[in-house]
């Protein structure tokens, strides 16, 4: 019977990898049960034995809101978006802080999930992928909580709501894709080199600072190269069309196509890296 | 149709000798200075973990594969559940691998124990389902049952491991790859994890065994391989490869000496230098005589004082079952008189009496450690001897006597009517 079994078995094949790897991300279909599981273990295991639990996942953005508001909206005078109201301050950086921390997350965990998961790495065999990918789908979760303040923040401040909200979902994803993206190739870097991991908490501060969270995108000057430069940094274009989906002031324009296209090539490139990379973290790491 | 489960042919695996434990990674500026400096690239050597391995396995086979440390074992098994992937070489490998190369890959310590199992079970390749329906009977093998919901940081060592065990075992793949799952865990545990390996055998399911422990390799296989410094020495029916291993590896003239690059650094302060076996009139010899007493001694260096310290001997079997351990310090007094061991050279010696060990050949460890403290050195099987039965007792019977003791012992027979 089990014969019977073993010749319907699928015959796997060792061999040197040499060049450039193809993809296989149909690999990571036959495993999404891993995925989901180590997604599950991040989620479950980053809030043990914290009193406020997953209370930190709102707290961390509410306390940024509110230093953002009194420093640089009451002493700076930073003004939101043409054609949102100056007191809605609170709500606008909100709204940015919401897809920037899980930017931000997604991007701290994915590049040094490959070297926390060494004993998994030197063990098992199973899709490399799968380690930066459910690192990075772990903070979807902070993410939902976090988004649940930020519809009372709405209710509060009698922000209407519309469908454009639905515009929320593909945006959400584009600014998890671009964190798996530069996640990728920091991962993989990561195992070879250490500095990575000393480089990346500055890195995701710094990442915030360029990008439209306390201000508005309006004051890059419209003249000239600038916005497009601008739109070089994928979150640009994310939490303009955050702020759009939300408020229905100042649509996205190219800035979000432009963002669209630096992920896709970082993406791109990055799983091809992973991918080449692969085969040399188990006796790397 | 071919019933062949696994195939390599000249497989070799070579490692960069920095990749290997001595220095785990490089630092980016490690890298730009060598772009620099090329003269130290070149230096940095090269070593084949292993080289021209080819074999072939049935299906349903269970084969064993022995060696000693860093003959490149857990590098095949690595390359055949695709951990890795070999440097040169070609394999083909029919069905899942489920690899038990250290069981409780992936526990997390803050998960509960059924939080873990669903974790582990995934990680090893089991489905949800599969491990919906089983995990009654994995909670069950593993004896853990009432501390299911508590997070496996509070259990003990014992408790971890069979749940970690129990998950393992109750994976189903064509193809199992263990390594020293047995070599952890009390008597009673080890013999439960046999019997799991047996029926995972006879499900007629192949099955590669990787042990140190060779009356576990004897019981459970029919066929092994023999790994030397990389390479495939021998494949050969188990009794056969286990007694070539066991006379392999070992010096033959009766004495081990330590070369200075052989000892790892984590010994320090302890260094051992040679292990001597010396018969009745004190030369070094690999045969002894049972009617004779023989010495065995450990000469060693320390380069800082050590407290507490003992340094002892393993006689083994070569089934690979311990017949005794003893240390220098032992005795209460002796033990008092050397509380804490200067820097220095130093030789413990020991005598094994006459008329106590049976024909036969024999391993002997050894061992340095503190109680309690650290185990600086330790190797089980530093050297072997064989053991002549001329003139013992019972000679005059020409049959293999049973047991590793043949004692002279005082016999009276009494007549009783």
């Amino acid at each position: 019977m089990v014969t019977t079994r073993s010749e319907h078995a699928p015959l796997i094949y060792l061999r040197p990898a040499r060049g450039w790897i193809p993809l296989n991300l149909s690999a990571l279909w036959a495993y999404r049960e891993l995925i989901y599981f180590l997604t599950w273990r991040d989620i479950k295991v980053r809030y043990k034995q914290a009193v406020l639990g997953i209370g930190w996942a709102v707290l961390q953005p509410v306390f940024h809101m509110v230093i953002f508001t009194i420093i640089f909206g009451r002493l700076a005078g930073l003004k939101p978006d043409a054609g949102i109201p100056a007191n809605l301050y609170p709500v606008f950086s909100f709204a940015a802080l919401l897809p920037m921390q899980l930017f931000q997350g997604a991007l701290q965990r994915a590049s040094i999930s490959l070297v926390q998961n060494a004993n998994l790495l030197t063990k098992v065999y199973f899709p490399r992928l799968i380690i930066p990918l459910s690192a990075a789908a772990a903070g979807l979760v902070d993410f939902f909580f976090a988004f649940l303040v930020l519809v009372g923040l709405m209710l509060y401040y009698r922000v209407p709501f519309s469908w454009n909200l639905l515009w929320l979902l593909p945006l959400v994803l584009l600014a998890l894709l671009a964190a798996l993206a530069v996640g990728l190739w920091l991962s993989a870097l990561n195992v070879q080199y250490r500095d990575v991991q000393q480089m990346v908490p500055f890195l995701v501060q710094a990442w915030m600072y360029v990008s439209p969270v306390a201000y508005s995108i309006d004051v890059i000057p419209a003249q000239g190269p600038w916005r497009m430069i601008y739109a070089l940094n994928p979150m640009a274009g994310v939490i303009q069309g955050f702020r759009w989906a939300l408020f229905g002031a100042n649509p996205p324009d190219r800035i979000l196509w432009v963002s669209v296209g630096v992920v896709a090539v970082l993406l791109v490139s990055g799983l091809y890296y992973f991918r080449h990379m692969e085969r040399t973290f188990a006796d790397m790491v | 149709m071919s019933s062949l489960a696994i195939r390599v042919e000249k497989l070799g695996k070579q490692y960069r000798i920095g990749t290997l434990a001595s220095q785990r990674y490089q630092t980016l500026r490690d890298t730009l200075t060598s772009v620099f400096d090329r003269t130290r690239r070149g230096a940095n050597g090269t070593i084949w973990a292993l080289k021209d391995i080819s074999f072939e396995v049935e299906q349903g086979q269970v084969l064993g594969i022995v060696g000693r440390n860093g003959a490149g074992k857990s590098t095949l098994l690595k390359i055949l559940s695709r951990v890795t992937d070999p440097t040169e070489g070609y394999g083909e490998i029919r069905g899942r691998v489920g690899s038990l190369l250290e069981v409780g890959t992936g526990f997390h310590p803050e998960l509960t124990g059924r939080e873990n199992i669903y974790l582990n079970g995934a990680i090893l390749g089991m489905r949800r389902s599969e491990i919906q329906r089983k995990f009654d009977e994995i909670v069950a093998f593993s004896e853990v049952g009432p501390f299911i919901d508590t997070p496996v940081k509070r259990y003990s060592s014992g408790m971890y491991l069979r749940l970690a065990f129990a998950v393992a075992a109750h994976l189903e793949p064509e193809i199992l790859v263990v390594d020293e799952v047995l070599a952890v865990g009390d008597a009673e545990f080890q013999r439960k994890c046999l019997g799991k390996m047996s029926d995972v055998a006879q499900q007629g399911r192949t099955v590669l065994f990787v042990s140190h422990n060779m009356s576990a390799i004897l019981r459970l296989t029919q066929e092994t391989l023999v790994i030397e410094k990389g390479r495939l020495k021998m494949r050969a029916p188990t009794p056969q490869a286990v007694d070539y291993y066991l006379s392999q590896g070992f010096s033959q003239e009766g004495q081990r000496i330590w070369e200075e690059d052989e000892v790892p650094p984590e010994a320090a302060p302890f260094k051992p230098i040679a292990v001597r076996l010396k018969d009745a009139q004190g030369r070094v010899s690999n045969a002894v005589r049972s009617t004779e007493p023989f010495t065995i001694e450990v000469e060693y260096a320390l380069s800082s004082p050590v407290t507490g310290l003992r340094v002892g001997l393993y006689l083994m079997s070569t089934r690979g079952e311990f017949i005794f351990t003893s240390f220098d310090t032992d005795d209460p007094s002796r033990y008092e008189r050397y509380p804490v061991r200067p820097a220095g050279r130093y030789v413990s010696r020991c005598t094994i009496p006459a008329d106590w060990l049976n024909e036969g050949r024999y391993a002997v460890g050894i061992n340095a450690s503190s109680f309690r403290v650290r185990r600086y050195f330790h190797d089980e099987q530093t050297l072997n001897f064989t053991v002549d039965a001329t003139g013992a007792p019972g000679m005059q019977w020409a049959e293999p006597r049973l047991g590793p003791l043949r004692p002279r012992l005082d016999w009276q027979i009494e007549v009783m009517d």
